[in-house]
């Protein structure tokens, strides 16, 4: 761009850190917010965490026929070692605790003699198949019906919309019921898919509404003016910029993918014995509550910290697609200078 | 307007049947109604079988019979012919007859529920707005994605086996000791400081004054045998009800408008005089009475504002009418505790129950059966609404900051008025609308959630109408419960709607 000549007002100083910023090359899009992401460090932690527990559940006991290095299975019934007490012992001998070991059962036994560190791990696994298949499914549908229904507009979008109220009305937990009571016995993968089929409307419609308003833009128009097709208009110019909403409600959809499988395993309309989920644990130890808490705690511990973490991510994806949600620290604010004073002092 | 409502409603029925239709034919394929029969070794088997298939259609395929119980749903539309036909259970009862009682136990909990999220989550979120990024912010921005996190079951059986256990074993002998006291002093006092904030000195004057005074009102409680036999006596309710008058005055109008300060005391004094007077009625009062004593606390504190007049007669009014509220609330909580000893006794000292929504065999007058109610429905309340208060916290905080950044606040600041008046009366407001949404969102959670509250409780409400239906394979009453549950979520997205275009001049009904 050339110097402007003439007498036009004079552009205002950039500072200089601003004007080396723009001289250097610009920064692309998923770049700046993959920075925001990772510059929030509670969003960063929490993924670190919740891919090591799920890794850990996995190596832990193996998966399918793969066996983990835990040497006992889920199924397997096993002589009481300690009236099935916790065998885990993480305070270390000079402070006056028994030093740090696993023991036999470091999470103990139930009341049949079952190991419960493998049945906590397997919980752990069942709930990530559910909130990774569930997730997947729940958003692949509600963008395919948003995108369409935003895209296409008029009757299209009024009978899909239409077709999703119908959905809608029916309370997420008695529709989960419903699909559990079926399909339950069937395992955990098709109970993922099943209820993911049922769990699409929220993200439908925030696609419908990114579609809607950024389908009248500028480049939808240049790209049917080049002639791109509907579907290459949908899935390669429209989509890409409507990732944001997608991601952040697909996060917060495997979040509540954990509770609604553990609520449905807890009324008994999900993962069935023998098989193993966190909710039906605590529902079928809810009873030795007062002889038995670890049986209560182990799993409780970790439905919590899985959604907790899942959430947190969540929190740190719609901070970095939204610039607007940008937290500033009222410490920074702080440190900017005072406004100068109009009038100079005498 | 008119047929936009029209239009609307007609949508609204059609969705009904669309999803009642997907419904029924989900259940009822999936059900199973004569697995019990089947495993039965009684020697009429095929002839129960029979008899059950014959009574309930069960030879017709679900879609076919959705059309069936659509015929019979639809003579409910019917006015005054009593002619509703929702289908009978397995056991041979009728729906309708079935779903009033339990229709009555679930809205009670979860009208609490709702009202309680409401106050409160809005309470802290506008609070929590007001001091962003304090201590006191990110602890509840912590505790609320914690509550997001909790399965409603999880809370449940942890306020069972904690809260109602312990405060029952806690009655026995209710000494509270010297660590707890303490214990609970600092908690007390470090909320108070955070929650009215100021520099330094004042933190800490505030710290130590609600901390002290907290403790010592818990041992002089202790001392005395408050627990075993508490109530408020004359002056702690004149007390309260001086600072109620006081704190509605300054919250709604501010100190320096003497109109509101004097239709706050109209009201304090007349709550104080009713509760001296009014005992006699009490003892024999009945549901209806109480009843009529709130509408006319209600008449009392709007006319008492009208009359005060000025020239803000709406906010004389406001304050009026909360004054009066919050006062009844305080004479009649004084008339409940002094019922706590009869339901001590008649509950063998272990008042807080777990199970069910009344002790058998308790019967008396008001006081003592609503104490009972109240003891039976506090945890199930309790266990629903704190998921949806985390919901209403961080809406109503990030709305909060919302308007506060907007710029009629800052020609409202420009303008040199109180940053009282800004708050409750400018931001506060606008702040509201877009709660409406959320409240129609949630009803059809809280109303989801008692399923589980319900079964962890037993309360014999909607819930477990829906989950025992679903267990045995008992098609009539799990549609039942549908058509209630989603024509209430149907009605209230159409009134938050409503409301939305009411509250706010922006939005436009086509």
């Amino acid at each position: 761009m050339s110097t402007p000549i003439g007498l036009g007002p004079t552009p205002p100083e950039v500072p200089a850190d601003e004007l080396a910023a723009a001289n250097s090359l610009p920064e692309s899009q998923g770049r700046l917010i993959w920075r925001r992401f990772v510059g929030n460090r509670v969003a960063v932690a929490s993924i670190i965490v919740l891919l090591a527990i799920i890794l850990f559940s996995f190596s832990a006991i193996g998966i399918g026929p793969i066996p983990g290095w835990w040497r006992f299975g889920f199924k397997e019934l096993n002589p009481q070692v300690n009236g099935g007490d916790p065998t885990l012992s993480l305070l270390p001998q000079f402070l006056g605790g028994d030093g740090v070991s696993l023991g036999e059962h470091p999470f103990g036994q139930d009341r049949i003699g079952k190991d419960y560190f493998a049945m906590t791990m397997r919980g752990i696994q069942n709930s990530a198949l559910v909130m990774v298949v569930l997730g997947l499914i729940a958003t692949v549908v509600g963008v395919v019906v948003g995108a369409i229904a935003g895209y296409y507009r008029g009757t299209v979008d009024a009978i899909l919309m239409r077709v999703t109220d119908v959905f809608i009305v029916i309370p997420a937990l008695v529709i989960g019921s419903v699909v559990g009571h079926w399909f339950g016995s069937l395992g955990a993968p098709v109970l993922a898919i099943m209820l993911g089929f049922f769990s699409w409307m929220g993200i439908a419609r925030l696609v419908r509404g990114e579609f809607l308003s950024l389908r009248e833009r500028e480049f939808v128009e240049a790209a049917r003016v080049a002639g791109a097709s509907d579907m290459r208009i949908i899935f390669k110019h429209i989509l890409p910029n409507a990732m944001g909403v997608v991601i952040v409600s697909a996060t917060l959809i495997m979040a509540s993918a954990i509770l609604l499988e553990t609520a449905l395993s807890y009324l008994g309309y999900g993962i069935r014995s023998p098989d193993v989920s966190l909710g039906l644990l605590i529902s079928s130890n809810q009873s030795a509550f007062q002889t038995r808490p670890w049986l209560f705690w182990w799993p409780g511990a970790f439905i919590v910290s899985l959604a907790l973490l899942v959430n947190f991510v969540g929190d740190g994806l719609r901070d970095a697609f939204d610039p607007r949600h940008r937290r500033f620290k009222l410490s920074k604010m702080r440190e900017t200078p005072p406004e100068p004073e109009l009038e100079p002092k005498p | 307007m008119v047929s936009f409502i029209l239009r609307r409603i007609l949508v609204s029925i059609l969705i009904l049947i669309a999803a009642s239709f997907l419904m029924y034919v989900m259940v009822g394929y999936s059900a199973q109604p004569l697995q019990d029969l089947e495993s039965s070794n009684s020697p009429n088997k095929q002839q129960l079988i029979d008899a059950r298939v014959a009574r309930l259609d069960l030879d017709v395929p679900p879609p076919l019979r959705w059309v069936l119980w659509l015929g019979g749903v639809a003579k409910c539309a019917i006015p005054f012919a009593n002619a509703c036909d929702l289908g009978s259970t397995i056991s041979n009862a009728q729906v309708v007859d079935i779903l009033p009682n339990a229709l009555a136990a679930t809205v009670q909990l979860v009208t609490f529920a709702l009202v309680l999220a409401i106050l409160l989550g809005v309470t802290i979120g506008i609070i929590t707005a007001l001091r962003q990024y304090s201590g006191l912010d990110n602890t509840v921005t912590f505790v609320s994605f914690f509550l997001f996190s909790l399965p409603a079951f999880l809370v449940a059986v942890l306020l069972k086996e904690f809260i109602a256990i312990g405060f029952n074993d806690f009655l026995r002998d209710p000494v509270i000791g010297g660590t707890a006291l303490v214990v609970i002093g600092v908690i007390i006092g470090a909320i108070w400081q955070s929650l009215l904030g100021g520099d330094r000195r004042r933190r800490l004057v505030v710290f130590l004054v609600s901390g002290l005074a907290t403790s010592g009102v818990l041992l002089l409680m202790s001392a005395t045998g408050w627990f075993e036999n508490p109530g408020l006596g004359p002056i702690p309710v004149i007390l309260l009800v001086a600072a109620i008058a006081a704190g509605a005055a300054t919250l709604l109008a501010g100190l320096r408008n003497r109109r509101a300060l004097i239709t706050a005391g109209i009201n304090a004094a007349l709550a104080i005089a009713a509760y001296f007077s009014l005992q006699p009625l009490f003892d024999v009062s009945s549901a209806g009475t109480l009843f009529i004593l709130a509408l006319a606390t209600i008449g009392v504190g709007l006319v008492s504002g009208f009359l005060a007049g000025g020239y803000d007669r709406g906010q004389n009014m406001r304050v009026g009418l909360v004054t009066a509220l919050f006062s009844g609330a305080v004479v009649l909580l004084d008339r409940f505790m002094q019922s706590w000893g009869d339901l001590l006794t008649a509950t063998n000292g272990r008042p807080i129950a777990t199970v069910g929504s009344k002790t058998p065999g308790v019967s008396g007058d008001v006081w003592l059966t609503g104490l009972d109610t109240f003891a039976h429905l506090t945890l199930p309340i309790v266990a629903l609404l704190l998921i949806s208060f985390a919901g209403y916290t961080r809406y109503s905080r990030a709305g909060m900051l919302e308007v506060l950044s907007l710029d009629f606040i800052r020609t409202a600041r420009a303008k040199g008025l109180p940053e009282r008046t800004v708050i409750v009366r400018h931001a506060f407001r606008n702040m509201l609308i877009p709660l409406t949404t959320l409240v129609a969102f949630d009803v059809g959670a809280l109303l989801g959630g008692a399923i589980i509250t319900e079964k962890i409780f037993a309360i014999p409400g909607m819930g477990s109408l829906f989950n025992s239906g679903l267990e045995r394979g008992d098609l009539n009453p799990v549609m039942g419960y549908f058509l209630i549950v989603a024509a209430m979520a149907i009605t209230f997205n159409f009134l938050a709607d409503m409301a939305y275009a009411g509250l706010d001049p922006r939005v436009r009904i086509r």
